[in-house]
């Protein structure tokens, strides 16, 4: 503290938590100044950059690479070097194709279930997740009582393990769940849930909201109080309806924050697997069977795995992921475009 | 003295990420059924009073760990010392070969000879290990329900068709969901459909296309599921290969059939206890057989350790006639040591039923056929069982004709064999 007053002389406690830093920094700088003249400016951003790049690199790029090469070999061995080379021939069996619209006149059926289960589920998934995330932000945006509560209560799921969300949901839909329990109670006939490819399908959308709308809420919910008061006043002032001060103040601002949310709401309903492995198992029959767990199980979990096979569908589900979100930036950037001339 | 900070530095880093046993350290991998474990962990523990410059160490996890990651595992070189698997024959090159190492080869061989071609690759007179238990596919009924329905549980030569029709008529009148389950499995099914004469096994020792038999087997069961006879909780909820059990359903009384092994005795023992009388039927008859699928548990050495005596002393204690006794009496596990079978057990339990039960299994074992006591020898079953429980699932949950199915599940194992290069 004393060294906080003018005039004093002497070392406070914030000076001494220095020192350590100061030593360090006086014994970097001179090599540093010394990589600096060797290298340049450019030279030094690339340096700076160089732990960054190599971590990805590593745990990356690289994994990458040899998924690549993976899938351009045959059999059943793990090992690379055990592999057979068979260019495209994976890639091939996954579009081995009389109709892409009918699965069962494809060699690999079930990957291209699983592709139109995905493409389902993304399309349905992804629109709810956001209208529910918005209206849930908006509301929790308002004067409630209790507000910080119900923020907790909707951020809740998100802390739990999607193995957890998996276990309670199947405990509450099977045929002897809770929710057959409380439907009795009320008069009604229980109804196997899990057993209904619609239900089911369903219940794998409505699960995945209920475990991460809170994540995305927040998000929102962030961008919502970035939003100077002042506008809606002033609107308020000129008469303007709440509808209007809606779509012309609260969601041109909110732009960014729900650009990020499409974007991670996307990617992760591509990736879902986790939470329906443990609901539904990909059932009935494959009705809710996903991408990932199609390469789960074609690489790990099946009796004689076909790594090269699971490596190939990664890749394309990695493709698609990478065009998608091109899609979405691109969009989102001439948007910006235009509102810029406007 | 910087290189010797170094050199501990890196002998600390080593020592804490390191998964690899220490010299006299035997890394068991287990799973359980019942409460095999515990009767485990107590062998193990007095093998170690024993020896004690020997220290077992028994991880407990689930079957799924044993099926899904342990084969990974193996394939990169890596693992426990010890396993208990049921995947036997497809993974024996995996497994350590103790011939060399036990104190007396020719015990082995006169006591667990019987399945030892299960677990080591063909043409080879390894011995990997031994079968902890023998199991066979079989069914229970719930007694209770037939006698309060007032009808006579159908007898042993009773077929499948008899099975259904008794136990539909004991679920309208005691009004319970569904009159049979069977564990979703393609193990499960491929009994029965020996029993309609289905041979999955080719000449050429490949696996062979569909047969009359395993279709007429499967279309009656899938017609089953379509019209409630069959649980659809077990075999429509889940997809892929996904294992799903219907022990609970039985357990809680809500199914007067349900067919799955002997290894559920003891569960059933344990958590049904005096709620209900339930008695094993063996395995319900079809026109070639009344067989259940012979298999079970073994224990297994793996030969990537870093300890083989060591391993090769744990397994020669456990393969000793009195522990093998001891093991099967505590678990109630049908035995697959020769001495201990001839010489007659004595189940450890209060609870008549499990002894009955025990006792039919026994008999049971007489009547499997041919046919099923190859299986759990032959490298392609599981790829088999794959294929059926799979194909078999989509088409009760109605997402594909049976034909289509058939013909899945056919191009199915076709793909497996081709992708496996044998």
């Amino acid at each position: 503290m004393k060294a906080d007053v003018p005039g004093k002389t002497g070392l406070g406690i914030g000076e001494v938590a220095l020192v350590p830093v100061r030593l360090a920094m006086g014994l970097i700088d001179a090599p540093l100044r010394w990589l600096q003249r060797v290298a340049g400016i450019s030279g030094m951003a690339a340096f700076f950059l160089m732990p960054n790049m190599l971590i990805f690199g590593i745990f990356i790029l690289l994994p990458f690479f040899i998924n690549f090469a993976y899938s351009m070999t045959g059999s059943t061995a793990l090992f690379l070097s055990d592999r057979t080379f068979v260019g495209s021939e994976q890639y091939a069996r996954l579009f081995d194709c009389r109709n892409y619209l009918d699965p069962n006149t494809c060699a690999e059926d079930t990957f291209w279930t699983a592709v139109a289960n995905t493409g389902w589920f993304v399309i349905i998934q992804v629109t709810l997740m956001i209208v529910v995330s918005l209206v849930t932000a908006l509301i929790l945006n308002r004067e409630l009582a209790a507000r910080s509560f119900w923020r907790a209560v909707f951020f809740f799921p998100v802390l739990l393990s999607p193995v957890v969300v998996g276990l309670i949901w199947k405990w509450i839909l099977q045929r002897q769940g809770l929710l057959n329990f409380s439907l009795y109670g009320f008069g009604f006939e229980p109804y196997t849930w899990l057993n209904d490819r619609n239900w089911a399908f369903a219940a794998t959308v409505g699960v995945s909201i209920w475990a991460h709308m809170g994540f995305y809420t927040l998000i929102l919910l962030a961008g919502l109080q970035a939003i100077p008061k002042d506008l809606y006043e002033a609107a308020e002032m000129d008469g303007t309806r709440p509808a209007r001060a809606f779509w012309r103040i609260t969601m041109p601002l909110l732009a960014p924050n729900l650009l990020v949310v499409v974007v991670l709401v996307l990617i992760k309903a591509v990736q879902i697997f986790d939470e329906v492995y443990v609901l539904t198992g990909g059932g009935p029959g494959t009705s809710t069977l996903y991408l990932t767990q199609y390469i789960y199980e074609t690489g790990f979990a099946a009796q004689l795995r076909n790594p090269g096979l699971a490596a190939a569908a990664s890749i394309l589900m990695g493709v698609v992921l990478v065009v998608l979100t091109l899609l979405q930036l691109g969009l989102s950037r001439s948007s910006e475009k235009k509102g810029a001339r406007k | 003295m910087r290189k010797t900070r170094t050199l501990l530095a890196a002998l600390a880093v080593g020592l804490l990420t390191s998964t690899a046993a220490l010299a006299g350290d035997v890394r068991v991998m287990w799973y359980s059924d019942g409460v095999e474990g515990e009767v485990m962990k107590d062998l193990l523990d007095r093998f170690m009073k024993e020896n004690p410059g020997i220290n077992v160490i028994l991880d407990n996890v689930a079957y799924a760990v044993v099926r899904d990651q342990l084969p990974v595992q193996l394939e990169a070189g890596e693992g426990p010392d010890i396993a208990r698997v049921t995947g036997l024959k497809a993974l024996s090159n995996h497994w350590l070969d103790l011939r060399p190492l036990v104190a007396d080869a020719a015990y082995w061989d006169t006591n667990f000879g019987e399945q030892a071609d299960w677990m080591r690759p063909d043409g080879s007179n390894q011995i990997s290990g031994f079968m902890t238990q023998i199991t066979l596919t079989g069914g229970f009924a719930n007694k209770t329900l037939f006698d309060q329905a007032g009808i006579a549980i159908p007898g042993p030569n009773a077929t499948w068709d008899d099975w259904a029709k008794a136990s539909k008529e004991v679920a309208a009148s005691q009004q319970v969901p569904f009159p049979m389950v069977i564990d979703r499995s393609g193990h499960r099914i491929a009994g029965p459909s020996i029993s309609y004469g289905a041979n999955f096994m080719g000449a050429d020792g490949k696996p062979a296309p569909l047969d009359e038999g395993a279709k007429t087997f499967l279309t009656k069961f899938v017609g089953w599921v379509e019209d409630g006879t069959m649980s659809k909780d077990v075999w429509v909820s889940a997809g892929g290969s996904t294992y799903r059990a219907g022990i609970e359903d039985f357990v809680n009384g809500q199914v007067p059939f349900y067919y799955s092994g002997s290894w559920q005795v003891p569960q059933l023992s344990t958590k049904i206890g005096t709620n209900f009388d339930w008695v094993a039927t063996g395995s319900p008859c079809g026109p070639a057989a009344c067989t259940g699928m012979p298999g079970g548990a073994g224990l297994v050495a793996i030969k990537y350790t870093k300890n083989p005596k060591d391993v090769a002393k744990v397994m020669d204690y456990l393969a000793r006639e009195d522990i093998a006794k001891e093991f099967a009496e505590r678990s109630l596990f049908l035995p697959a040591h020769k001495g201990v079978i001839e010489k007659g057990l004595d189940f450890k339990t209060d609870d008549a039923q499990a002894k009955a039960a025990l006792d039919i299994f026994v008999k049971a074992t007489t009547t499997s056929s041919d046919i099923a006591k190859k299986m759990p020898g032959w490298f392609w079953s599981d790829t088999v069982y794959a294929a059926l429980v799979s194909r078999v699932g989509q088409a009760a949950a109605g997402e594909m004709k049976l034909d289509e199915a058939f013909a899945r599940i056919d191009t199915d194992i076709a793909a497996k064999v081709k992708d496996s290069g044998r």
